[in-house]
């Protein structure tokens, strides 16, 4: 593999694991606080369609993103009522979220524009506009590293640079706030955080919130920056690839950012590739795309160190009457 | 103790959460411009106004009642199985090589040989997430979900690079050998009207055998006491020398297994080959089902039974109401997981206070 492959290999390989970042540092809130959700892979799918519905009937991207991310708070919210305040079955919950996503994306994108559950083609203005950084032109002369600054770098969405962000920031949140700190700790032991007289309710609505607007992010990338408009299950899995990353990171912001673009460098490997030649056995596409699951079964089984999830997660919070 | 009479928890709840999610789902009919009481009319007459509809609608309820009977064995060992879909699309590849491996003489005993292959090959799938939520703690929702992506990487791989008949592009098995046809509707009982080419098939009636089984498995066997025992209170099951890794392995293998005999009927009795997503779904059917159902053979029946009438009567709903698309039953489908699974509480609760309320005026 030649140097010039090899970065764009790696160029896509960002691009595709950036809508799996989002969705992971989403279930990171939220698992964090005790909600388990495996409906991520549903709400970026809502907010894929209407940012992208959005975008297009307004011409404005900006605004597209701003409906992607209500969507996806909206149904985080129904997570929400049903898993905080209802105390059901947060897997439930989860499951008819993502059936919701598939069923209303095209049920509405049928009815909105007639093209068989895809929304018209975003051009222009309508679309996140690849960002060149500062000097780039110039520095794309310098062996190496002028490629690397200029198209590895550089030429990015504005969102893609805001996923890469968001994973100091989250690391900051929860390890040097106070609001960290009960966030962690009402997924860990919430009747500890009932009795400190913070609401175990309150924290966890903000948390689910949070995994909403960050779906409602990925989301938009995806229909929005990383292809240009909304075709029916473009979510395509990437929801659960991201609960895997997640699983694999072990619930750490820093390790999901490795484990994000470890999957997503798979994934652009499967796309770019055909077929893979490993020490003289040829890697079948297939495996490469089963591979994220795998690599989270294996590290779930324990085999290679072991993930423990929050104590409290999937359990609804009774207070003692 | 009871807060409400039995019949009130077992038809009641199940119905107002039923209607509610059918309401939600007119309004999204509404919505588009359409009358939710014509598109309902549509369904029914679609999916049981004809023997035509009838084929469909048990064909899909035979899925239903598989994928049904295999999450709610499941449950009751307080096991959430979300890997039907893959356990039944491994149980097609069972059935699949049964199939295309003998020739066999008569369909009976095809049929006998590929139920014994598509459960075998369903358990298999199922048997490494119950040993690993049994041995080494791993949350057996996740792993089975990791295992319904392998499992459909895995399908595609074998029919593109081993099943595929030379010289075909189709990523699909070659036709299955005419004796392993397995008699629908229309060849046991012409005279009800099925036409020749319905999918409903002598499978249905495995399925009938499989809820009578699971009945007494559950309520009528030592095992079963244990599965539910284990299920109401893991400490006390244990306490009562009952052997955990035992009863979550058996359960999910019996899940599995009941997942995978899917497989006979829409892979040997429908499609008669093995295609790439033997499944469609019915996997995540199966959860809706068996939460309507409360997890009972019979409440499974009626549940599978209505489903299979969402299901054709959506196919039907497309062809009369354009503007509806046949995503709309994913809707409905979604709104009965939410509403009798997740939100059952917000019903139960004041269900609960009109009845003690009663009670106490009585």
């Amino acid at each position: 593999m030649d140097f010039a492959t090899l970065i764009q290999l790696l160029d896509s390989s960002i691009r595709l694991a950036t809508p799996l970042l989002l969705a992971c540092l989403a279930g990171l809130y939220s698992e964090r606080a005790g909600i388990f959700d495996i409906g991520l892979e549903g709400k970026i799918l809502i907010s894929a369609f209407f940012s992208a519905s959005v975008a297009y009937s307004t011409g404005n991207v900006w605004m597209g993103l701003l409906a992607g991310i209500v969507s996806s708070m909206v149904f985080a919210l129904i997570h929400g009522v049903a898993s905080i305040t209802f105390r059901g079955n947060q897997l439930i919950s989860g499951v008819a979220i993502n059936f919701l996503a598939s069923g209303v994306t095209v049920v509405v994108s049928d009815s909105w524009f007639s093209l068989g559950g895809r929304t018209p083609q975003l051009e222009g203005s309508g679309r996140f506009q690849n960002i060149t950084l500062p000097f780039a032109e110039q520095l794309q002369g310098v062996p190496f590293l002028g490629p690397i600054y200029h198209d590895l770098i550089s030429g990015h969405s504005i969102l893609v640079y805001a996923a890469f962000l968001i994973v100091p920031l989250t690391w900051w949140l929860l390890y040097r706030t106070r609001f960290g700190l009960r966030l962690r700790a009402v997924g860990e032991n919430p009747a500890a955080v009932d009795t400190a007289g913070i609401s175990v309710v309150r924290m966890r609505y903000s948390a689910v919130l949070i995994c909403g607007v960050l779906c409602g992010i990925a989301g938009a990338y995806l229909s929005t920056s990383l292809s240009a408009g909304f075709v029916r299950e473009m979510s395509a899995g990437r929801g659960f690839i991201a609960l895997a990353a997640l699983i694999f990171s072990k619930w750490r912001p820093w390790y999901a950012l490795m484990a994000c673009l470890l999957f997503g460098l798979l994934d652009a490997t499967g796309s770019l590739f055909q077929n893979i030649e490993l020490l003289g056995i040829s890697v079948p596409v297939q495996f490469m795309q089963a591979l994220p699951y795998i690599l989270t079964v294996v590290i779930l089984a324990g085999f290679v160190g072991k993930a423990i999830p929050p104590r409290a997660g999937g359990e609804p919070y009774v207070k003692e009457r | 103790m009871d807060k409400m009479p039995k019949w009130a928890d077992i038809a009641l709840i199940p119905f107002i959460n039923l209607v509610l999610a059918l309401v939600v789902s007119g309004l999204v009919v509404l919505y588009i411009g359409e009358s939710p009481w014509e598109a309902m009319s549509v369904m029914v007459r679609g999916s049981i106004g004809s023997a035509y509809g009838w084929g469909y609608t048990l064909y899909y309820a035979t899925n239903f009642i598989f994928t049904g009977l295999a999450v709610a064995v499941a449950f009751h060992a307080r096991m959430f199985n979300i890997g039907g879909e893959g356990q039944a699309a491994i149980g097609g590849l069972g059935v699949a090589i049964v199939c295309l491996s003998v020739p066999w003489p008569h369909w009976t005993i095809a049929l006998l040989a590929a139920t014994a292959g598509a459960a075998a090959f369903g358990a298999a799938w199922a048997a490494i997430p119950a040993y690993l939520q049994a041995k080494r703690g791993s949350h057996i929702v996740i792993t089975t979900i990791m295992f319904n992506f392998i499992a459909s990487a895995l399908l595609v791989y074998l029919l593109v690079n081993v099943f595929r008949v030379p010289g075909s592009m189709a990523p699909e098995t070659a036709r299955f050998a005419d004796p392993t046809h397995l008699p629908n509707a229309y060849d046991m009982a012409p005279w009800l009207g099925f036409s020749r080419s319905t999918p409903l098939n002598v499978s249905f009636l495995v399925a009938l055998a499989a809820c009578v089984g699971v009945w007494l498995l559950i309520w009528r066997t030592r095992l079963g006491y244990e599965i539910r025992a284990y299920g109401h209170s893991q400490t006390a099951a244990v306490y009562a020398g009952i052997n955990p890794l035992r009863i979550i392995m058996i359960s999910m293998l019996i899940s599995g297994g009941l997942s995978g005999l899917l497989a006979i009927n829409s892979v040997m009795g429908e499609a008669e080959r093995l295609v790439i997503d033997p499944v469609q779904g019915a996997g995540f059917v199966g959860i809706a089902v068996a939460l309507m159902g409360r997890s009972h053979p019979v409440g499974v029946f009626l549940a599978a039974l209505l489903f299979g009438m969402l299901y054709q009567g959506g196919a039907e709903l497309e062809f009369e109401m354009p503007s509806v698309s046949r995503e709309m039953l994913l809707v409905i489908q979604a709104l009965v997981i939410m509403f009798t699974g997740a939100l059952d509480n917000m019903v139960r609760m004041p269900v609960e206070r009109i009845f003690l309320r009663l009670r106490k005026g009585g």
